[in-house]
């Protein structure tokens, strides 16, 4: 659970996510689940002129299983609360 | 289950809020389909209602009307919401017949499996 509650934090943030497809989009983190599908808002393709079909998606919803990257920005992780957290995790909570 | 209200709906990351809407879902084998989300579930599985595959070749494009669809969860990779204030494509592209666009990916096809088996031949060139 600790990449979900990890991405809940994130919420609001502008971020690109990559697919295992290559398509990379950018937007803001509207939202998050338990299976890390992920849903971005005021969403821009990177690479616009490869997909023109995605030229009107404004919103969209991403599955988590063909998500192969999620870049942050650069203050969007405090890795001292990361890296706790995770020692936590580990020895159950 | 329970139905949320309106307000969370929106907060949360399930399709409800896309419900209704027109759609492009894009699959895991790079097929493009729209049309209006009717109902899914937990696994993202959907059924769209007047789909249609969107076949584009180069600046080529075409709609093949497929009726009513169930999508089965695991082929989906994105479904984003249609802003229709937009156009779907840019203005250069031309929309051709089935017959023409069929054509069109065969033509693309075989160019494709020309450069495969020309580089085959070259392989002992060992190039790099």
């Amino acid at each position: 659970m600790l990449f979900f509650s990890y991405f809940k934090e994130l919420v609001g943030k502008e971020v690109t996510v990559e697919l295992k497809n290559d398509l990379a989009i950018r937007g803001i983190l509207h939202s998050v689940d338990q299976y890390l599908n992920i849903k971005l808002e005021n969403t821009r393709v990177v690479d616009q002129d490869k997909y023109p079909h995605m030229l009107s998606v404004r919103n969209c919803f991403i599955r988590g299983s063909v998500v192969r990257y999620v870049q942050l920005p650069p203050d969007g992780v405090d890795i001292d609360i990361l890296h706790d957290a995770t020692r936590r995790e580990a020895r159950g909570g | 289950m329970s139905w949320s209200g309106a307000e969370d709906l929106f907060l949360s990351t399930s399709l409800a809020s896309y419900l209704d809407k027109k759609l492009l879902v894009l699959l895991r084998d790079g097929r493009k389909l729209l049309g209006i989300l009717r109902s899914f579930d937990q696994f993202a599985n959907a059924v769209l209602e007047g789909a249609c595959e969107r076949v584009i070749v180069g600046d080529l494009y075409c709609d093949i009307s497929l009726g009513l669809y169930v999508i089965r969860g695991e082929n989906v990779v994105l479904i984003g919401e249609l802003d229709l204030e937009r156009d779907e494509l840019p203005p250069h592209m031309i929309s051709v017949s089935p017959a023409e666009i069929r054509k069109a990916q065969k033509a693309e096809r075989d160019a494709t499996d020309l450069k495969g088996s020309m580089r085959k031949r070259m392989e002992f060139l060992d190039l790099e």
